[in-house]
């Protein structure tokens, strides 16, 4: 199987083809929005980071901007910087065009100020904008995608089918060569002995246990044991016995194959097949980092819906609440509801919903992409100084 | 589709989830004595309640010994305290977690 996508100098494939606008610091964002503004096919990253981080959260942001900026969706990137930032933005530039992307540079204490960095980025940006035109799509083989998968809004509907249908999409993806990314640690909790036996060796088991140990440790330290809370009286009321059951409900979106690597927050992976990263629970930096590690497009189940769409790869709303699909449509664009209903099969729902992942991979729109949702937020371990 | 059998076929009833479950979820409340038709293991049955199941609970598709593995999304999610009979209620009551949160 194939979907169409745009091929890049680096081998990778893009599901979109966006000139990327990326801010290399907070100080430098009014100036990249105005230089994107009005311009169709352009995107401005919303990234407030990049100066005041140290350590392994400075990393964090670098790694994230790169994953960006080095994006297959992403045709050329125009970096804005403020000039004395600690990302510097000329090595943020110099790491994006390794890639064989085309890259601009504007800094403001160099250019003199707002005004003329603004004009200097738009002209840029413009002709950047005339050469992704005259990109055109390809046959791609599946196994070139890479499927973010995530949840958020969860309700009893999510556990019993949404994901259990994204799921059995999962699995197919990853028979066809593909790779599914499974992410947020703390939703791991109670089911990692389980997850990890899927691992294909035991180092990466070994990898798994201690991300889920290091979030534990963090939970405890601010006063919540996971494990002791969970399921809790309405989990239990509404028929989750275990806390197991209740971790595989959220794990099983990534199907049923064997665990091949893990890989830590904005990561790319260097594997195919079902891979882990080490996120939050957190929706936006969850999606903010499987972005960030390649994923092309991401499939996101929801009991409540929930309307969260990246910056720069499609995000694919699933539920499988038929009242929800009703209520908030407009913010979703795949209805598993007859899984529930039991007018579907999981596995049917599962390939159906792989023909909408290749359709929307070859560019067919979504809907947080008709609705502008530009949502980005980096994972931080401590504070900022 | 694939080997497993996962999914069912007829029946709004009830859902399993995995081919390797020995429980199915009630997509809706069900009462004591009525008989749900489903797919287990790639043959329809019908399993009658011995209990009633409320909407999003589970029941067991076969008798479950004390001590086995009770199993949804083809994985173990406890074991049985108890002897769990074929359409009893598959809860708390009868179910140990194997991890330290859920295991009273």
């Amino acid at each position: 199987m194939t979907f169409d996508g745009y091929r890049r100098p680096d081998g990778t494939a893009g599901t979109r083809n966006y000139v990327l606008v990326i801010p290399s610091v907070g100080c430098s964002q009014g100036a990249a929005q105005s230089i994107a503004r009005g311009f169709r096919g352009a995107v401005c990253l919303p990234n407030i980071l990049g100066c005041g981080q140290v350590g392994v959260d400075h990393t964090l942001v670098e790694r994230t901007l790169v994953g960006f900026g080095t994006h297959p969706n992403a045709f050329a990137v125009v970096v804005v910087g403020n000039g004395c930032e600690h990302l510097s933005p000329q090595d943020l530039a110099e790491e994006i065009g390794r890639s064989g992307k085309r890259v601009e540079l504007v800094v403001l204490q160099e250019l003199g100020g707002t005004g003329k960095t603004v004009r200097r980025g738009r002209k840029a940006l413009r002709e950047l904008l005339a050469d992704a035109a005259k990109c055109e799509r390809e046959p791609i083989p599946l196994g070139e995608l890479i499927l973010g998968t995530e949840c958020g809004g969860s309700d009893f509907s999510s556990g019993l089918a949404a994901n259990p249908v994204l799921g059995a999409a999962s699995d197919l993806l990853v028979g066809q060569g593909g790779t599914v990314i499974l992410s947020e640690t703390p939703e791991l909790i109670g089911a990692e002995h389980l997850f990890a036996a899927r691992a294909r060796s035991p180092g990466v088991a070994r990898q798994v246990l201690d991300a889920v140990a290091w979030w534990e440790e963090r939970a405890i330290a601010a006063g919540q044991d996971i494990r002791e809370v969970n399921p809790s009286p309405g989990d239990i009321a509404g028929g989750i016995t275990t806390l197991e059951e209740k971790s595989l409900g959220c794990i099983h979106k990534a199907g049923t194959t064997s665990l091949q690597e893990v890989v830590p927050y904005a990561a790319r992976p260097s594997r195919k097949g079902l891979v882990y990263m080490d996120t939050p629970a957190h929706d936006i930096e969850q999606l903010t980092g499987m972005v960030a590690g390649g994923a092309q497009v991401v499939a996101f189940t929801t009991g409540l819906g929930t309307p969260c769409g990246s910056p720069l790869a499609p995000v694919l709303k699933i539920t499988a609440n038929g009242e929800t699909y009703r209520r908030m449509r407009d913010d979703l664009d795949f209805d598993a509801s007859r899984v529930l209903a039991g007018r579907e099969g999981v596995d049917a729902a599962g390939e159906r919903l792989l023909g909408e992942i290749v359709a929307v991979a070859s560019g067919k729109g979504t809907r947080a992409e008709k609705h502008g949702q530009m949502d980005f937020c980096i994972f931080q371990t401590t504070l900022n100084i | 589709m694939n080997a497993r059998g996962r999914g069912h076929k007829g029946g709004a009833t009830a859902l399993v989830i995995d081919g390797r479950d020995n429980v199915a979820t009630a997509l809706a409340a069900l009462p004591q004595g009525s008989e749900v038709r489903l797919e287990v293991r790639g043959e329809l049955e019908t399993v009658a309640l011995v209990s009633e199941i409320p909407l999003g609970h589970k029941f067991a598709l076969f008798d479950i010994p004390a001590g086995d593995s009770v199993t949804k999304y083809g994985e173990p999610i406890g074991v049985a305290s108890t002897a769990i009979r074929r359409g009893e209620h598959v809860h708390i009551h009868n179910v140990t977690s194997s991890q330290r949160g859920a295991s009273t």
